[in-house]
């Protein structure tokens, strides 16, 4: 039988000087899948900055730090369980929120919001995957749900997109934020003879091959591949650890996830520049029966390792104790560097960890996809629609773009007494750290823009975060990115990732924003063919008053302004997918320096209080953003949408189309604002006001081309989810 | 000074809340009770949400078979405050303490959001401050929150004036009769399914809500002067 393949067994052979054994193949094959080593894509991770003033630790651990002020760190980080999901929805995505807790508790932390991104096939009623599509979001949403409400800590944020492309899949990214006092980080320090201790589950036989299931094209048979979830265990794993650590009896810990303990061990002694001894015979099981390679690849959840040393080692039992965690002492740290299993004596096998902590890297090929030149060869101009109203309505009940209402009431998102923006309330989550000290964090995908152009794609996914932050009077402190795409061994999709990664680097670099984790998942494809590119964006951003937090909403009889320029760059929009059924046309690009030169200019309105309520323009273009506006706020509004700036060559582009750098406010101080963007050279309008009733208009050179009442308008934002799922019980 | 003691059992996830919002919003003395430990001097006890045991058999139902509730339930019979809040509802009900049943809600679905609630008894440690009829914001969160009770039970709660709050308008979990929260016979005990505490800091009320759940914490204080 065949473990490694026949490049990786000669090279290992070579490394070793001799001829693996059986379990050390068994070790190395979790250790060397993609999903662990990141080996098709570390070589080109390390173009991204990484650097900022504030980062402590950057990507390559569990999880990034952030110096916050006043002695305390934000930690972060951001994870998938795609191909666990989209066999088993309900376990899947639960043990994705899991493993993101884990590592955000692996740095010290307690963790004190989650997040997630959500990816799912068509739900219209003419998809073929429609039912089974329904059935992977109920479970998604219902596995994420019980296991944050049950553990306690608050989904507060989120994002969910619908394309062809993730039929009968789906991709489920969840993000966590954790907070503690510097000194209570986890030192990741190791003396020879300090103790290895198992705590948490017991290791069984599920999840086995968890990583390399996850390293290849879905096979849909494999469940048990798919881990089991229990949070109450992890809520009271996590309690002792938190107070094991605040008895600064923890050297170093790191969460068990892929690959179990092969890479758990071996990562952490590579990383801590130690050896380690561990005695299979003290690992406690839920079957007897397993082999000495299932249990170290075994993905078993809700599992930690800590390394404490000797005087500490009783007060740490004796913490376990008293929260009834189950621990095992499974072997000692040596000064060997090498990860040596044992079992009663017997050597089962030895190797270097750092042979085993690095795979060795591929330089994968890439060439640009064919289909990027067929589709735009392909492309008309669809015909102009005359029947505005009906789009705008069919825009309002398109199911990415809609009333999340039904997915985040599932989630506790107040508990633990931080959450300043409810979800849906803003374009941007806003958690409390401290009086007068916010964090906002947003996470942002579009993958029908990174189909059609990955680079534009990726950077329009950047600058839409930059903005929703904004909105929330935030500035950014860094961003995690989550890159997710089909098999890289295909040389068009590696094209697609490698041009994600240019992207990140320009922006970033030029935005001075640094990337301080992130997750690369790849073969995200089943038999119907690969995703589409599908990088997702998490920015974090600092607020340093309570009144710069600004909501999408107006007051009667205020001003409305926007400002940015409307082009004719409807490829991949909403209104061309899902309105008309189209693929192809130009993606929206970003012109960088214009962007900084926005985003400065609302920072200082919002400074200097002249903005009552602002909310950016995306998905589903101004009109979207103009009737959440109206919505949110439960006022009308009359506007003239010929007085926007731009560059359309129909009216139905100017409402639909997805330009970045654009904003819409609302104020009521007219003359000042005006003032100041004549000087800041910005390209806006005052394109009308808020009402004192409840009817929204829309006028184009004086003829009204939209009129309808706020119930209606709210009845088909509202409607669309709950229909989806009430309806079809 | 008042001394308010949180129990924390396996599972609890709003002890932490509760306490930020009584020692550092409203400033009185709250400590944790670990539900393993004695204890022997508390004016009050909050016993807060969360999913002790994991909510296994059924939200409450084994913490409330727990040692320390046979302590809770002495106190209850000497007349000390006591007030369950969410999975602390629960496990009053679980235990006796209070009548009736919560099962889960008619939509199926766990459900969070913002709400209002009508106080209807005021005559308790944990309403005197507020007008009778006196609306008031907070948050729900549960899966298992429909209050159920036999009709011969119904009766004798009514009568006894034993219905603290109901949800105002909208009714979100198919409760008997809107039944937000209750008391028991003497009024000190009471178990309410939102959460006060998530009330309590002028920084994480919504739009169109208030700070007035938090004249829960402040009825009780009062009471204990």
């Amino acid at each position: 039988m065949n473990i490694l393949n026949t490049e990786e067994y000669n090279y290992l052979k070579k490394k070793l000087h001799r001829k693996p054994n059986e379990l050390e193949q068994y070790i190395i094959s979790a250790e060397w899948s993609e999903h662990c080593s990141y080996k098709s894509s570390k070589n080109h991770l390390k173009l991204l900055p990484m650097n900022g003033d504030y980062v402590l630790v950057g990507p390559g651990y569990d999880a990034g730090v952030i110096d916050v002020g006043n002695g305390y760190v934000v930690t972060i980080h951001i994870e998938s369980h795609n191909h666990p999901s989209a066999v088993e929805p309900y376990g899947g995505a639960a043990t994705g929120v899991g493993g993101v807790l884990r590592d955000i508790l692996s740095m010290g932390s307690r963790p004190i919001a989650l997040f997630n991104a959500l990816r799912f096939g068509q739900v219209d009623k003419d998809s073929k995957f429609e039912s089974k599509n329904r059935w992977l979001i109920k479970n998604v949403v219902k596995g994420i749900a019980d296991y944050g409400n049950c553990i306690g800590v608050p989904t507060v944020g989120g994002e969910v997109e619908f394309d062809q492309s993730f039929d009968n899949y789906c991709l489920v990214d969840v993000a966590s934020i954790g907070y503690t006092k510097l000194g209570n980080l986890v030192a990741n320090k190791a003396r020879k003879g300090d103790s290895l201790i198992l705590g948490g589950n017991a290791t069984g036989v599920d999840g086995i091959h968890g990583a390399s299931f996850a390293s290849k094209n879905l096979d849909e048979d494999n469940r048990s591949a798919v881990q089991i979830p229990d949070p109450f265990l992890e809520k009271v794993l996590m309690e002792a650890t938190l107070e094991a650590i605040e008895n600064d009896c923890i050297k170093t810990m790191k969460d068990l996830g892929g690959g179990g303990l092969a890479c758990c061990l071996s990562e952490t002694a590579d990383n801590l520049k130690k050896g380690f001894l561990v005695d299979l015979s003290t690992i406690p099981l839920k079957q007897k029966d397993m082999t000495d390679a299932q249990i170290l690849i075994s993905e078993s959840q809700e599992r930690m390792l800590y390394i404490v040393n000797s005087k500490k080692k009783n007060k740490f039992f004796k913490i376990f104790d008293k929260h009834n965690v189950n621990y095992a002492e499974i072997g000692h740290v040596t000064d060997d560097l090498n990860l040596s299993v044992i079992r009663e004596g017997d050597e089962l096998a030895c190797m270097p960890a750092q042979i085993i902590a690095h795979a060795p890297l591929l330089n994968r090929k890439s060439k640009e996809p064919a289909y990027l030149e067929s589709i735009q060869k392909s492309f008309r101009e669809p015909k102009p629609q005359i029947n505005i109203k009906k789009m705008i309505f069919k825009m309002l009940s398109n199911p990415s773009i809609c009333s999340r209402k039904w997915i985040y009431e599932q989630y506790d998102h107040e508990v633990g007494v931080r959450t300043v923006s409810k979800p849906g309330a803003s374009d941007s989550s806003v958690i409390k750290l401290d009086d007068n000290k916010f964090l906002s964090f947003k996470l942002d995908g579009n993958s029908k823009h990174c189909y059609l152009d990955p680079y534009r794609g990726i950077i329009g996914c950047l600058s839409e975060s930059l903005r929703n932050i904004t909105c929330v009077g935030a500035s950014p402190i860094g961003i995690v990115d989550h890159l997710q795409f089909g098999n890289p061994e295909n040389e068009e999709i590696f094209w697609t990732f490698l041009q994600t990664i240019r992207g990140i680097r320009d922006y970033c670099k030029f935005m001075n924003i640094p990337v301080v984790g992130g997750k690369v998942s790849l073969y995200n494809e089943t038999n119907s063919g690969p995703i589409k590119p599908s990088p997702v964006i998490g920015m974090l951003g600092l607020i340093d008053a309570k009144n710069k937090i600004k909501y999408p909403m107006y007051l009667s009889n205020q001003s409305i302004f926007i400002v940015g320029t409307t082009k004719d760059e409807m490829g991949g929009s909403e209104y061309f997918e899902y309105c008309l059924d189209i693929v192809g046309g130009d993606v929206p690009s970003v012109d960088l320096e214009e962007q900084r030169n926005i985003i400065e200019t609302i920072k200082k309105l919002i400074d200097r209080d002249l903005i009552y309520g602002v909310h950016d323009c995306s998905k589903g273009g101004i009109i979207v953003s103009m009737l959440e506006m109206a919505i949110h706020s439960n006022i009308g509004f009359k506007i003239s949408v010929d007085e926007i700036p731009n560059k359309c060559s129909r009216l139905e582009y100017l409402l639909f189309s997805e330009s970045h750098n654009r904003f819409i406010f609302s104020t009521d101080h007219d003359s000042m604002i005006i003032t100041y963007l004549k000087k800041m050279k910005i390209p806006y309008a005052r394109i009308g006001n808020s009402s004192d009733d409840r009817t929204c208009i829309i006028k184009n050179k004086d003829k009204t081309i939209f009129k309808s009442s706020l119930k209606t308008i709210s009845q088909a934002y509202h409607s669309s989810f709950p229909n989806l799922f009430e309806k079809h019980i | 000074m008042v001394r308010i003691g949180i129990t924390v059992f396996p599972g609890s996830n709003c002890d932490r809340d509760i306490h930020h919002i009584l020692n550092n919003i409203l400033h009185v003395d709250a400590r944790y009770i670990w539900y393993k430990s004695s204890f022997d001097y508390f004016d009050c006890i909050i016993i807060p949400g969360g999913f002790t045991y994991g909510d296994r058999l059924r939200a409450g139902a084994i913490a409330a078979h727990s040692t320390i509730m046979n302590k809770i339930m002495e106190l209850a019979d000497d007349n000390v405050p006591i007030l369950g809040i969410c999975n602390g509802f629960q496990i009053l009900v679980e235990s006796g303490i209070l009548p009736g049943a919560l099962i889960v809600n008619e939509s199926l679905n766990f459900i969070c959001k913002w709400m209002n609630v009508i106080v209807t008894n005021t005559d308790t440690p944990f309403t005197n401050l507020y007008d009778k009829n006196q609306r008031i914001s907070l948050p729900i969160a549960h899966g298992e929150g429909r209050f159920v009770v036999d009709d011969k039970s119904y009766n004798k709660i009514k009568k006894k004036n034993q219905v603290t709050l109901e949800y105002w308008k909208h009714n979100p979990n198919g409760s008997l009769n809107s039944i937000a929260a209750i008391c028991n016979e003497k009024g000190n005990v009471m178990g309410m399914m939102p959460h006060p505490e998530r009330g309590g800091d002028k920084d994480l009320i919504p739009a169109g809500y208030d700070q007035s759940s938090i004249l829960i914490f402040k009825s009780m204080i009062n009471y204990l002067k």
